[in-house]
């Protein structure tokens, strides 16, 4: 009837799920109107995508967590307890949305905004499947790292403008914790990228013959402890540490606020899992890629996010020092090491066009395990706790006002 | 030591994963529950008690009220009292069992259930006629000739009053050599095994101390 086409000059063309739905839809509206509807759909896409995955694992995080504490978790409602997050929403959603008196009112409000915002934008240069990001940017990995420090501003928003010094101390935390692990987290991005010749997520998943869990273990490991440190997931959640600060930075939220900060936090895993996948694990590759990319896309995404949940379910939260020093005692030189040693085997392997090929890799692979092995020895012997010698003989402490008479 | 308690660590959540949970779905499934365990639901024989209120003055508490009249059955012999009260207010009861330790006659038992949520304080009194149409469940707490029968409260059948005393192959005996059992023990019939309590002179008798 109408038959819109986007023209190839327009900028959107090189989307291809917009230029999909607007070929379509163009088909019944005018062409002004399936522009709007294109972008309005990408938007639900979006959206939906975080809020669903939050969803999915929020509830896959309570079941693994009770599995791990030999619990059953969530199992009332629905088959499984598969509508607990539904449940849980509602019940957010109809609490009293309180804002302290005294607190900041326009920049309390908006970190809940400031939260979800970064999560749903990282998801948008993410390929779920052969031509399927939302926009393939070509500074994709930069902009991941961009949009997601956004995070901790939000974070230090919300500690500053609850006005309360719990979520100060939280908000403290989180921006000391972020601000340390966003330079090893870049720097071994940087191996990668160089791998692959490319930012672009899309570039980088054509590149990875070998998935680059095995070509960057170093790097691997270093992005994944980082991730979760900027994720504020045990081992490193100083910045809500329930059992210090009641709930880190966003204490004072209530409502459909905290829901919105809790969406984010669960959301983020989720993205941060649909990163890694798309980074280390050869995003969504697989057997019958073409039609099943998606499918291999959610498997990988999913697998990485129940190694986030194990390792929340194993390792206890560490003290602030510790933390510090992990980051710049141990990932930020093993990120270094990664990237100067990369840098090198690009430098001699590739060949005339800058291309490597899977032989390549293979040899990149074997050098940087064993990077990987001394890395981990030397560094960890570094980092490792310094334990206080136990004074041995030491007299036994008396109860106050006795005293030992020492001759006769 | 170089990450390796780390991995230590995880094999040994993932361990946990695989063991079988350790929550009990609880009013679906149940753990089975200990013969000798003290819970609501007080069991009274009325056929046994002879009101001489010793529970109440054992109770710890002072919650069970007992008021009773003399009974006119058999007044020269020494009869029972008849029981007009037996009030357990069971909302600050703690379940010691004293009262049932204190018992001359086995006339009182603990019960074996649990699930006695009321709505109001006041329901939570458990008056003579309650004890009266109760099930006759007697957990076997404080009394070994329950369980030398192997009785489990909770699978078991209803127990009769001449099922629980301590006497009780003695009323067989009796029942067998011919003797007229009445429905309520008399004085004579217990006196064999049991001192005859000391006629108390009040007529209400409360272990409350006020």
């Amino acid at each position: 009837m109408f038959n819109c086409a986007l023209s190839p000059d327009n900028i959107l063309y090189q989307t291809p799920m917009f230029r999909e739905i607007y070929n379509l839809v163009g088909n019944v509206l005018p062409c002004w109107l399936s522009y709007f509807v294109a972008g309005i759909v990408i938007i639900l896409v979006l959206t939906n995508a975080v809020l669903l995955g939050a969803a999915a694992f929020s509830w896959m995080e309570r079941r693994l967590i009770g599995k791990f504490q030999n619990r059953l978790g969530p199992n009332r409602w629905g088959p499984f307890g598969l509508f607990q997050p539904i449940a849980d929403l509602v019940k957010l959603l109809f609490k009293e949305d309180l804002t302290p008196g005294t607190a900041d009112r326009l920049v309390f409000l908006a970190v809940p905004i400031a939260m979800v915002a970064p999560v749903m934008l990282t998801l948008a240069v993410v390929p779920f499947a052969k031509d399927t990001a939302l926009t393939n940017l070509n500074v994709g990995v930069l902009y991941i790292l961009a949009v997601t420090s956004i995070t901790s501003i939000a974070i230090f928003m919300a500690g500053w403008s609850s006005n309360n010094r719990f979520a100060l101390f939280g908000a403290a935390r989180g921006v000391a914790v972020l601000i340390s692990y966003e330079v090893p987290v870049v720097v071994s991005l940087l191996g990668v990228v160089m791998v692959a010749g490319s930012m672009s997520l899309a570039d980088v998943v054509s590149a990875q013959a070998l998935p680059f869990i095995v070509v960057q273990p170093l790097a691997f490991i270093v992005f994944v402890a980082g991730t979760t440190a900027e994720l504020n997931r045990t081992p490193f959640d100083l910045a809500e540490a329930e059992s210090e600060l009641i709930a880190g930075f966003h204490t004072e939220y209530s409502g459909i606020k905290f829901a919105m900060i809790q969406a984010a936090e669960f959301g983020g895993v989720m993205v941060a899992s649909a990163v890694i996948t798309t980074l280390f694990l050869s995003g969504w590759e697989g057997p019958l890629a073409h039609w099943l990319g998606w499918l291999w896309f959610l498997i990988k995404a999913f697998a990485v996010a129940t190694i986030f949940i194990w390792v929340r379910a194993t390792f206890p939260r560490l003290r602030i020092d510790q933390l510090l020093a992990f980051a710049w005692k141990f990932l930020l030189p093993a990120s270094l090491i990664n990237l100067f040693a990369t840098a090198l085997e690009v430098y001699f392997l590739r060949d005339a066009e800058g291309v490597l090929t899977r032989g390549d890799l293979g040899i990149m692979t074997g050098i940087n395990l064993a990077i990987t092995v001394v890395c981990i020895i030397l560094f960890g012997n570094l980092v490792r706790e310094k334990v206080r010698p136990v004074v041995a003989n030491r007299a036994p402490a008396l109860p106050r006002g006795v005293t030992i008479v020492e001759g006769d | 030591m170089y990450g390796l308690a780390l991995a230590k660590g995880l094999l040994v959540t993932l361990k946990n994963l695989t063991k079988k949970p350790f929550t009990v779905q609880y009013p679906e499934e149940r753990l089975p529950q200990h013969p000798r365990f003290r819970g609501e639901e007080f069991v009274w024989y009325e056929e046994r008690c002879t009101g001489c209120a010793s529970c109440a003055k054992y109770c710890p508490l002072g919650i069970i009220k007992i008021v009773t009249s003399p009974s006119e059955t058999a007044v020269p012999e020494g009869d029972k009292y008849r029981l007009e009260v037996f009030d357990i207010s069971i909302n600050r009861c703690m379940f010691c069992g004293l009262c049932v330790e204190a018992c001359p006659y086995d006339a009182l038992f603990m019960g074996s259930g649990f699930e006695q949520g009321k709505y109001s304080r006041k329901d939570m009194v458990i008056t003579i006629d309650d004890l009266r149409q109760a099930d006759k469940h007697p957990s076997t707490f404080f009394r070994p000739q329950l369980e030398a029968q192997d009785y489990d409260p909770r699978a078991g059948t209803p127990l009769d009053w001449q099922q629980v005393g301590r006497e009780g192959w003695q009323w067989h005996q009796r029942e067998k050599a011919g003797m007229r059992i009445s429905k309520t023990p008399t004085s004579d019939a217990l006196a064999a095994d049991v001192p005859e309590p000391a006629p108390d002179a009040t007529g209400e008798s409360t272990g409350d101390a006020d």
